[in-house]
């Protein structure tokens, strides 16, 4: 528009032009064109210069939009990746592996940070005496090794692994350039050797400057491992289900046991009888698993103190298996408890001839006589009654067929040992516990399953809010007639060491000839169990003590059998851990209440 | 009329300009905050695990059977047994209150001779 105001419009046909044409005799209309064809010329050039202009500004647009994205490509390529700051809000991720905590919330394993120490020989400004002060350090460590390899080839190696805050500081003082310390996450288990089967132990993983894995290498710490590690977590730990200080108290007991016995070896298991929740799980000797020791390399890997009796230890458990058979056969209404058995010793079958304990016969007795003492004749009886199919089903819907699920890696080795063929003599043999190897846990499973009213517990090492609610196994009547033949045991049988006042114990002994490794039996070596229930008329707890060739001598033959050796110790551990589980003892129903005397008196 | 306007813009735009610049280092200040708040966390967490390790290392209970054992003639502690149970029945209630005297009667007398009562 200003451009128009500033040159007017050249009129198409300007008069003077014209009349001057007209004159010449020329066609005016040329005049006329000619001005409109400048006229067309201009308006196309101005549509040009603008059109221009529009492209320079979008050009330089695009241009500048290019630069930005370039740009910042380029420092985004160039920079370290960082978190946008803003984003990151909330709780924290602790990536640290979860502390294992007992069913109180005591602290099982938890986390230390410590340092690492390593080398970089590059660096190093006088490699031989840095090799000698490191030596009087640690003296692990030897010199002549580290002077070696601090001028040799290598760049880099680790010295030591963890490093305590004094000995860090006596390196410092080295004041050796060429000496770093790395950050070092180290598991520590502050009981030491208290429940070291179970926790297993952890080692470091991949490796580097910065940080390692922490990698569990046995027991729950290898079968969480995962769930340990899990960041998701967020810190909680992992609760099991056992109970620090009855830990604490059976394993003093039983270590006290197997030093008095002269024992190679023992174990105690204690399981709560409705949630199947193991309370302590000890196996002897032990080991600490801040410092696990190698497998053995030689020998049998059952004498390392890393087996697991409790859990990998498959026994012939002996006797403690009678009661299966006289409750499967009054479950299955062959007898009740009362009914009399002909109990002759010795009984031929076939080729086989099954003797009682030190060639004894008992004649005719009562089924529950059968089990207060301990008379394989009359179990055998009881056993061809039931028949071989339906024993191996009863046991086997207790889980002595299949290993057990216990949370920990070494579970699906204590796999049981069963006969090839269960024929009739099988049938008897396990009917009082030979010829079918079970481990102690498998052994307190089914003591528990068969006696907390019939129902199948399956053993575990977490912490259960509820009771199991598993198959029944025995019918409720049944199972009591169990709890009171194993309570009679005590009282009158072949456990009679087994009583602990207020409590009322109900168990049953087992003394198994060991198996030599090239078959037959030893005769001066036993495995004696006692498997124990508490209080026998309200069950709670199952309590299965195992020794491994114990003998005792106080007497002037030595004696093996469980009820002088293994009973006395799971009594005293009943004394011990009963009254830290909170429970209170009380008289029996159907005894009366003692009379206190009141010392308070006016 | 149009200056005004002008001016306007140009003061609006310098105000927001302001305040925009000051949100932004509030937000700065605050995310720094937060960082140095989140580290102090971190620090703190990972000094509480090392004081939980040493109150589990030192209250072991090897270590404390051993100091009980110790300290045996001054605390004389022992392990817990079955007969520390008690029943409420066994515990010596405190003899009941005297009643107290509301209605208090005056009464006098005289012993004779021998010092016995009539």
């Amino acid at each position: 528009m200003t451009e128009m105001k500033e040159t007017p419009r050249t009129p198409l046909r300007p008069i003077a032009s014209v009349l001057s044409a007209r004159e010449k005799g020329e066609n005016p209309d040329v005049i006329e064109r000619e001005n409109l064809r400048k006229r067309h010329e201009g308006d196309r050039d101005r549509t040009r210069r603008c059109a221009e202009g529009r492209l320079l500004v979008l050009a330089l647009f695009f241009f500048c939009a290019f630069a930005v994205i370039g740009t910042r490509m380029g420092t985004l390529a160039a920079s370290e990746a960082t978190e946008p700051r803003a984003a990151a809000t909330g709780t924290a991720i602790i990536a640290s592996r979860a502390n294992i905590v007992d069913r109180n919330g005591r602290i099982l394993a938890t986390n230390l940070s410590t340092h690492s120490l390593y080398a970089q020989t590059r660096d190093m400004v006088e490699p031989n005496r840095a090799a000698e002060e490191l030596a009087l350090i640690f003296p692990d460590l030897d010199p002549e090794t580290l002077k070696k390899d601090f001028t040799g080839d290598r760049k880099f190696l680790w010295v030591k692994k963890k490093l305590s805050p004094e000995q860090m500081q006596a390196v410092h003082d080295i004041g050796e350039p060429g000496l770093l310390f790395g950050p070092r996450e180290m598991r520590l288990y502050p009981n030491g050797k208290l429940a070291a089967h179970v926790l297993g132990g952890a080692s470091f993983g991949r490796e580097g400057v910065h940080s390692a894995e922490v990698v569990g290498v046995a027991g729950v710490e290898k079968a969480f491992d995962a769930w340990l590690r899990d960041p998701v977590n967020n810190g909680a730990p992992l609760q099991l289900s056992l109970d620090l200080t009855v830990q604490a108290a059976a394993r003093e007991v039983l270590q006290g046991g197997m030093h008095l016995l002269n024992a190679k070896g023992a174990s105690s298991v204690m399981m709560d009888v409705e949630t199947g929740e193991i309370l302590s799980l000890v196996s002897l000797p032990d080991f600490d698993p801040n410092d696990r020791p190698r497998p053995l390399a030689t020998g049998d890997a059952g004498d390392s103190p890393l087996f697991n009796r409790a859990v990998q230890g498959v026994y012939e458990l002996g006797s403690v298996f009678k009661i299966f058979t006289a409750a499967q056969a009054i479950d299955l209404g062959l007898v009740n408890a009362h009914t009399m058995i002909e109990a002759h010793a010795p009984m031929r079958w076939g080729k086989f001839k099954i003797k009682e304990f030190k060639g004894k016969s008992y004649g005719t007795i009562t089924v529950e006589d059968v089990i207060v003492k301990s008379s394989n004749v009359g179990t055998a009886k009881m056993a061809l009654a039931i028949g071989a199919e339906r024993q191996r089903e009863f046991l086997g819907s207790m889980g002595f067929l299949e290993p057990t699920e216990l949370e920990m890696v070494e579970a699906p080795t204590g796999k049981p040992l069963l006969p090839a063929k269960w024929s009739e003599i099988s049938t008897i043999t396990i009917s009082y516990g030979h010829g079918l190897s079970s481990s102690p846990v498998h052994l307190a499973a089914g003591y528990a399953s068969l006696l907390n009213g019939g129902t199948r517990v399956r053993p575990t090492l977490l912490r259960q809010d509820s009771p199991q609610t598993g198959e029944r196994i025995v019918s409720e009547g049944a199972s009591k007639a169990a709890r009171t033949m194993l309570r009679q045991v005590v009282k009158r049988g072949t456990a009679s060491f087994g009583e602990v006042p207020g409590y009322a114990v109900g168990g049953k002994t087992g003394t198994a000839d060991k198996p030599k490794p090239k078959g037959g039996y030893y005769k001066d070596k036993v495995i004696a169990t006692f498997a124990s229930v508490f209080p026998a008329h309200d069950p709670k707890y199952v309590l299965i003590v195992t020794f491994d060739e114990p003998v005792e001598t106080s007497g002037t033959q030595p004696r093996r059998t469980a009820g002088w050796t293994a009973v006395p110790v799971a009594a005293e551990m009943i004394r011990r851990t009963a009254p830290l589980l909170g429970l209170r003892p009380g008289p029996e129903p159907g005894e009366e209440p003692q009379v206190v005397k009141a010392s308070h008196q006016q | 009329m149009k200056t005004f306007l002008y001016l306007c813009a140009a003061l609006g735009v310098m105000g927001l300009a302001f305040w925009a610049y000051q949100e932004n280092y509030q937000t700065q200040a605050a995310l720094k905050q937060s960082a140095k708040v989140k580290r102090e966390i971190g620090e703190l967490r990972q000094s509480l695990a090392i004081l939980n390790a040493e109150w589990a290392y030192l209250n072991r209970p090897e270590r404390l059977a051993e100091l009980a054992e110790i300290n045996f003639d001054r605390l004389g502690l022992l392990p817990l047994e079955p007969e520390q149970f008690g029943a409420v029945e066994q515990v010596a209630f405190p003899p009941p209150p005297v009643l107290p005297i509301t209605d208090p009667i005056e009464v006098r007398g005289q012993l004779d001779g021998e010092g016995q009562f009539p």
